[in-house]
């Protein structure tokens, strides 16, 4: 079986967001960039299934601007075996709508025909949480999102989900879309001997137009503000101050 | 214009208080109709139906959307566009697993996690575990949104609206549910409790959260976990505020043992009050922290659950 695992370039998590004051987006130029932890660890699960002898080949793809091929070297470094680049945009603060990703992936799917898509809850940059299932409404497969634990079964996976109330566990068909939760596993750092065998893996770079799919947005991104500060608070030496504190603010 | 709004219906029962907020949020946008699908849903369009705001009810009861698994729920939603500009729910994990489906096989971008509506084609969204908000204009002709229930408050009840049976859509049969772990509680549900009382790193094992959850029961709060306590195994992951977790803005918030990394802010930072419980005098919890402790929890919650 072949797995196509999606990963995107966004800005590393640990570094603080600093709004433009036009108003005209989030400060990208200069600023460290990862691969989305949600789509490490996708590629972690990835390469798990490879060693158990469950899957044959990993292809990672990436759809944005040039600069994705790092984070696609930084997949085949992990342990994916070839990576496909879609150029879709110059400019890296524009950013692929996950409709037209999902259109691109599609695409993929079809020429690769891959018996699974792993992918990422949500990316951290847009936090809109849907590629995955808008892959899996255009090529019609089943989906099971939010995944703590997966294990495949022959032409089915059981995965359990995080939920709000908890757990779900659910038994999909093959092939299908998986998206993964923070607990599915701890993604693994990439060795050096590793990082430079990946420059050799064959990375293809194409553009969406190769896959005929139109990626402009259907939301007109109108401004983009800081939220709304909070006041400064108030640091208390104990906790008779504290109670007191909150018995005057009427939250006790 | 009309609107279509899935509501949260679990094991045949209404998640009142999400399905209430995403009614305030809707009804900016037109007349409501609400969706309650289900293996048994009647009694939750009975409770929906009174939910003042909604004009109409429909109840889609069978087998295939017993567990609001995506594909049959989408498809019923996708079946019954036709009639709607916007298609709505709140952003709980059903609806974020089943809306995006539904915006894809519409041949529309979703809209996930929306705070503010503008007009009909407009609406505010926090970006980057909510240190930007964005404000975005549809082009779509259909809008399908899930709000971020913590920023709407609830509908009041009062309503009557009219209940009308529907059919199930197609169920393409492409998955089917196994089971479900969900932890029995008596205290209030995270997203819409009052008081939250949160543990963290600092609270060391699964054993030390009955400090936690100690200070929670006195107060009548729910409990909840930042990520690194969730992943330690100190708390079940459906405790989890964050960015990824649960968004909650309670009156009241007490953080304790949480260093506060941006994405545990993003799910708590819009509570009306935070108490901040912490050894590490220049942990960024008490950035936001209305009332900041520098303290041991191990003293200090017990000390406090005593005192309050």
């Amino acid at each position: 079986m072949k797995v196509l695992v999606p990963v995107k370039r966004v800005i590393d998590y640990n570094v603080k967001v600093r709004v433009k004051a036009d108003g005209s987006g989030v400060d990208l130029a200069n600023v460290k960039m990862s691969m989305n932890p949600f789509d490490e660890i996708a590629v972690e699960e990835a390469i798990r299934l490879k060693e158990a002898g469950k899957a044959e080949e990993i292809v990672v793809v990436s759809i944005g601007v040039k600069q994705a091929q790092e984070t696609l070297r930084t997949a085949l470094a992990m342990g994916a075996d070839r990576a496909i680049l879609v150029v879709a945009a110059d400019d890296v603060h524009t950013d692929i709508e996950p409709l037209a990703v999902a259109k691109i992936l599609a695409k993929v799917v079809e020429e690769e025909q891959p018996g699974l898509v792993l992918a990422g809850k949500q990316a951290i940059d847009n936090d809109m949480n849907a590629t995955g299932q808008m892959l899996s409404a255009i090529l019609g497969w089943s989906q099971a999102t939010f995944a703590s634990e997966m294990g495949i079964d022959g032409d089915s996976a059981v995965v359990t989900r995080e939920v709000d109330g908890g757990l779900q566990t659910i038994k999909v068909k093959m092939p299908a879309i998986v998206t993964v939760d923070l607990r599915l596993n701890e993604p693994r750092y990439a060795s050096l001997p590793n990082i430079m065998k990946a420059k050799k893996k064959p990375l293809d770079e194409k553009t969406a137009d190769d896959y005929g799919v139109d990626v402009t947005p259907r939301l007109e991104i109108v401004k983009t503000s800081e939220p709304a500060a909070r006041a400064a608070g108030i640091m208390v030496g104990s906790v008779d101050e504290l109670v007191a504190k909150l018995k005057e603010a009427g939250a006790v | 214009m009309a609107v279509l709004l899935l509501a949260e219906v679990t094991n045949g029962e209404l998640a009142i208080d999400a399905t209430a907020k995403a009614v305030t949020a809707a009804k900016a946008l037109g007349d409501v109709t609400v969706l309650c699908a289900g293996a048994s849903a009647a009694a939750a369009g009975d409770a929906a139906a009174m939910i003042d705001g909604v004009a109409k009810v429909l109840v889609a009861e069978d087998a295939s959307l017993g567990h609001r698994l995506a594909e049959p729920t989408a498809a019923l939603i996708a079946s019954l566009a036709g009639d709607y500009e916007h298609i709505v729910a709140p952003a709980t994990t059903d609806a974020k697993n089943v809306m995006p489906r539904v915006a894809a096989l519409l041949d529309v971008m979703v809209l996930s996690d929306v705070s503010g509506v503008v007009d009909g084609n407009t609406f505010e969204r926090p970006i980057y575990a909510g240190n930007a908000i964005q404000t975005v204009k549809s082009s779509d002709v259909k809008k399908v949104i899930t709000f971020r229930t913590s920023t709407f408050d609830a509908a009041g009840e009062g309503g009557s609206a009219s209940v009308e049976s529907i059919g199930a859509g197609d169920d393409p049969g492409l998955s089917e549910w196994v089971e479900d772990k969900v932890a029995a509680s008596d205290r209030p549900e995270l997203t819409s409790a009052g008081v939250v009382v949160s543990g963290g790193r600092g609270v060391g094992s699964e054993e030390n959260f009955a400090l936690i959850e100690k200070l929670a029961d006195k107060l009548g709060a729910a409990v909840g976990a930042s990520r690194a306590a969730v992943d330690s195994g100190f708390a079940p992951n459906d405790w989890q505020v964050g960015q990824t977790g649960k968004v909650v803005a309670p009156d009241l918030y007490i953080a304790a043992g949480i260093s506060g990394a941006i994405q545990h802010l993003a799910g708590m930072k819009d509570s009306k009050i935070i108490v901040a419980i912490n050894k590490d005098e220049e942990a960024p919890i008490f950035q936001v922290a209305d009332f900041g402790l520098v303290a041991d929890l191990f003293q200090a919650v017990p000390e406090l659950t005593e005192k309050l």
